[in-house]
C-alpha cells in the first residue's frame, strides 16, 4: 500500500501532473452534467445530435442564444463541445476496455504458456504492429463504412497488439516467482494460477498505462472524424466540428479572422482533454521508469 | 561472421511478417462480395454493366487461397490495381506522389531531431528545475495538439491574416506551370532540390514558402516525442558511474553533460529517428490533407473518403512493407553503433 501512497504523493507534488488531474476532473464533471449544462431542446430525439438553428452554411458569431456561436450548417458549438465530451469518454472507454480484455487474454496465454502459443500470438502482433496505426485505422474504417462504431472497431484492432505485448512481458516476470510455483505445486489449474496468482501481480502498471491512453485514443478518433471517416454529420464530436470549420479558416476581405470561434473552440476542447491525460501520463512514466531511481 | 549470421536471421524473420501483412490485407478485400470486388477492376464507367464477366475473367468466385495466390503473384510483379483518385495504376501513383512526401520528411526530420535533442538535454541537465518543467510542458502541449487543428490555426494566421503570405499547396500556380516547361529539368521531382540543381531562385523560394507551415506542423507534433526520449535517456546516462568519475575529476559541468553523458544518451534517439523518417515517408496523412500538399498521404485520404478501397489497402501494404524494412535496417545499424547489443545467443 505504501507504494500507492508514494505514487499518489509524487503525482500531487509534481505541479504538471496536478494540473493534469484538475483538467481531467473538470472534463468528467462536464460529461456527467452535460444534460444540465446544455439541455437538449424539447422534443429532440437523440441528445448526441447537435440541434441546428437554420440550414445556411455561414457560421454565426457568439450571441445570447449560442454563446460559442454556430458552426457551418448552424450547429450550436456550445452544445456540440459539451456533448462531445461524452462522445470522447465513450469512445475512449469502449476502445480501452475491449483492447485491454483482448490484450489480457492473449498476453496471458502467450506469457504463461510460452512455446508455440507464445510464438503464434507474438507473430500475429508483429503483423499488426507493422502498420502505422493511423493508416491501418483509416484503411479499416474505409472498409467498415463511415460511422463512430467503425472508428471504435478500427481503433481496437490497431491498439490490442501493444497491450498483448505489455501484458505478456509483465507475466513473464511474474511467472517464475516462488508463489506461482507454490500454487502450481499445490495442484491448481493453469486457469486458476493465471487468474488468482499471476495476473493480479502483473497487470497494475499496464492497467494504469492503459487508462492514460485515453488521451491518445481520443486524439486518433478525432483525427479520423476530421478526415471525414468518423461520426455521422451533426453528431456531437470534436473532430467533426473541427472539420466543419475547414472551409471557414479565412474570412472575407477585411475580416480575415471572422470565423475564429468555429475553428478555435472545438480544437481547444480536444487539446485540453488530451493534455490532461498526457500530463498525468508523463508523470507516471517517470514514476514507473525502472531505470530511474525512486526517491 | 557473427554479424552476417545475425543479418540473415533477421531477414528470415521479416518474411513471415510480410507474408502475414499480405494475407491480412487480402483478407480485408475478401470481406466484399465478388461483384463488389469486380468494381475495383473497372477503369471505365461503361464496364459497370459487365461485372459478372469481370468476376468470371479474374476468377473472383474461386476459393480464398487460389485467389490469394493470384493476387500475391500480381502484387509481386508490381501490379497493385487502379487508383481512381489520380486515374493511373497504383504502382505508378506511388512513385509519382512520393517526392512530395519525401520533401516534407527531408525538411522535418532534421528539425525534429536537432530541436528534440537540444531541449531534451537541457531538460535532463536541469531536472525538476523551472527550465525542466517549462520544456516538458511545451513538449507535452505539442504532443497533445491535434495536428489537424494546429494546421488550421497556422493557415488562419499565415494564409488568412497575413493575406496569402504562406499558402497551402506545393507551388503557386504560375510556378507550377513553369517547372513543367522544357527549360526546367525535373531531376528528382522534389521541388527544392530540383530548384537548386537548376539554379533557380524563384522556384526555390516559392517551394520553401509552401513548405514552412506543413514542416512546422509535423515538427511541433513529433518533436515532443524525441525530447521526451532524449530526456529520459540523458537522465539514465547522467546516473552512470563514469559521470561521477568525470565530475570528480573536476571537469566543468558543461563538458560532463555535452560530451560524456550526451554521447551515450544519443543511441536510442538515433534508433527512433529511423522510425520517424519511415513514418513521415509513409505519408503524413493529416498534414498533407490540410495543406493540400499532394503526396501519398493526401492520396490515401482521398482514396479513403472516395471509397477507393484498392488504393487504401495498397497504401497500407506499402507503408507496412516500408516499416518492416526500416525496422530491419535500424536493428542492423544498432549492432554497429552499440557494441553492447548481443547478437542473439545468451551471455558469452
Amino acid at each position: 500500500m505504501s507504494e500507492w501512497k508514494l505514487t499518489g504523493r509524487q503525482l500531487v507534488r509534481n505541479p504538471l501532473s496536478l494540473v493534469g488531474l484538475v483538467i481531467i476532473a473538470l472534463f468528467i464533471v462536464i460529461a456527467i452534467a452535460a444534460p444540465f449544462i446544455a439541455p437538449p431542446p424539447e422534443g429532440h430525439r437523440d441528445p448526441y445530435m447537435i440541434p441546428r438553428d437554420g440550414y445556411w452554411a455561414e457560421p454565426q458569431p457568439p450571441s445570447k442564444d449560442h454563446i460559442f456561436g454556430t458552426t457551418q450548417g448552424q450547429y450550436d458549438i456550445f452544445y456540440g463541445v459539451i456533448w462531445g465530451t461524452r462522445t470522447a469518454f465513450r469512445v475512449a472507454l469502449v476502445v480501452i476496455s475491449v483492447t485491454l480484455l483482448i490484450g489480457i487474454v492473449l498476453g496471458s496465454l502467450a506469457g504463461y504458456f510460452g512455446g508455440v502459443i507464445d510464438e503464434v500470438i507474438m507473430r500475429i502482433t508483429d503483423i499488426f504492429l507493422a502498420f502505422p496505426s493511423l493508416i491501418l485505422a483509416m484503411a479499416l474504417v474505409s472498409v467498415l463504412g463511415q460511422s463512430l462504431r467503425s472508428v471504435m472497431i478500427a481503433l481496437i484492432i490497431v491498439w490490442w497488439p501493444s497491450y498483448a505485448r505489455l501484458i505478456r512481458g509483465d507475466i513473464l516476470q511474474v511467472r517464475e516467482e516462488d508463489y506461482v510455483e507454490a500454487a502450481r505445486g499445490l495442484g491448481a489449474s493453469s486457469f486458476r494460477v493465471i487468474i488468482r496468482h499471476v495476473l493480479p501481480n502483473a497487470i497494475y502498471p499496464t492497467l494504469i498505462m492503459a487508462s492514460l491512453d485515453i488521451g491518445a485514443v481520443v486524439l486518433t478518433a478525432a483525427a479520423l472524424s476530421f478526415l471525414g471517416l468518423g461520426a455521422p454529420e451533426g453528431y456531437a464530436d470534436w473532430g467533426q466540428m473541427t472539420e466543419f470549420a475547414r472551409n471557414w479558416i479565412v474570412g472575407p476581405i477585411g475580416e480575415p479572422l471572422k470565423y475564429w470561434y468555429a475553428v478555435l473552440i472545438p480544437g481547444l476542447f480536444i487539446l485540453f482533454f488530451v493534455l490532461g491525460w498526457n500530463l498525468l501520463g508523463d508523470a507516471f512514466r517517470d514514476i514507473f521508469d525502472p531505470r530511474l531511481a525512486r526517491r | 561472421m557473427e554479424l552476417r549470421a545475425y543479418i540473415i536471421r533477421r531477414l528470415l524473420l521479416v518474411v513471415p511478417v510480410l507474408f502475414g501483412v499480405t494475407l491480412f490485407i487480402f483478407g480485408i478485400t475478401m470481406l466484399f462480395s465478388p461483384l463488389e470486388r469486380a468494381t475495383l477492376y473497372v477503369t471505365n464507367i461503361r464496364q459497370l454493366t459487365d461485372l459478372p464477366a469481370i468476376v468470371e475473367k479474374y476468377g473472383l468466385d474461386k476459393p480464398f487461397f487460389v485467389q490469394y495466390g493470384t493476387w500475391l503473384g500480381q502484387v509481386l510483379r508490381g501490379n497493385l490495381g487502379w487508383s481512381q483518385v489520380v486515374s493511373m495504376p497504383i504502382a505508378e501513383a506511388i512513385p509519382h506522389l512520393l517526392p512530395a512526401t519525401l520533401e516534407l520528411a527531408i525538411f522535418a526530420v532534421p528539425v525534429i531531431i536537432l530541436v528534440g535533442i537540444f531541449f531534451g538535454t537541457k531538460s535532463a541537465a536541469h531536472k525538476d528545475k523551472p527550465l525542466d518543467h517549462g520544456t516538458r510542458l511545451v513538449a507535452i502541449m505539442g504532443w497533445s495538439l491535434p495536428s489537424f487543428w494546429l494546421g488550421l490555426i497556422l493557415l488562419m494566421i499565415f494564409y488568412g491574416y497575413f493575406s496569402g503570405l504562406l499558402p497551402p499547396g506545393r507551388l503557386s500556380t504560375e510556378v507550377s506551370i513553369f517547372v513543367d516547361l522544357p527549360g526546367f529539368t525535373r531531376y528528382t521531382h522534389i521541388n527544392t532540390i530540383d530548384a537548386i540543381l537548376n539554379l533557380n531562385g524563384r522556384v526555390l523560394l516559392d517551394s520553401l514558402r509552401h513548405l514552412i507551415l506543413p514542416v512546422t506542423t509535423i515538427s511541433v507534433i513529433n518533436m515532443a516525442f524525441i525530447m521526451r526520449l532524449m530526456r529520459s535517456s540523458m537522465l539514465e546516462s547522467l546516473g552512470k558511474g563514469y559521470i561521477l568519475t568525470a565530475r570528480a575529476k573536476g571537469l566543468p559541468e558543461k563538458v560532463v553533460v555535452n560530451k560524456h553523458a550526451r554521447r551515450n544518451a544519443l543511441i536510442p534517439v538515433i534508433t527512433v529517428s529511423g522510425y520517424l523518417f519511415a513514418g513521415l515517408a509513409s505519408g503524413a496523412v493529416i498534414t498533407e490533407t490540410i495543406f493540400s500538399f499532394k503526396g501519398i498521404g493526401w492520396w490515401a485520404w482521398q482514396a479513403a473518403i472516395r471509397l477507393d478501397i484498392a488504393s487504401v489497402l495498397a497504401f497500407a501494404l506499402f507503408t507496412a512493407t516500408l516499416f518492416v524494412i526500416v525496422n530491419l535496417i535500424v536493428d542492423i545499424l544498432y549492432t554497429r553503433i552499440d557494441p553492447r547489443v548481443r547478437l542473439g545467443g545468451g551471455v558469452q
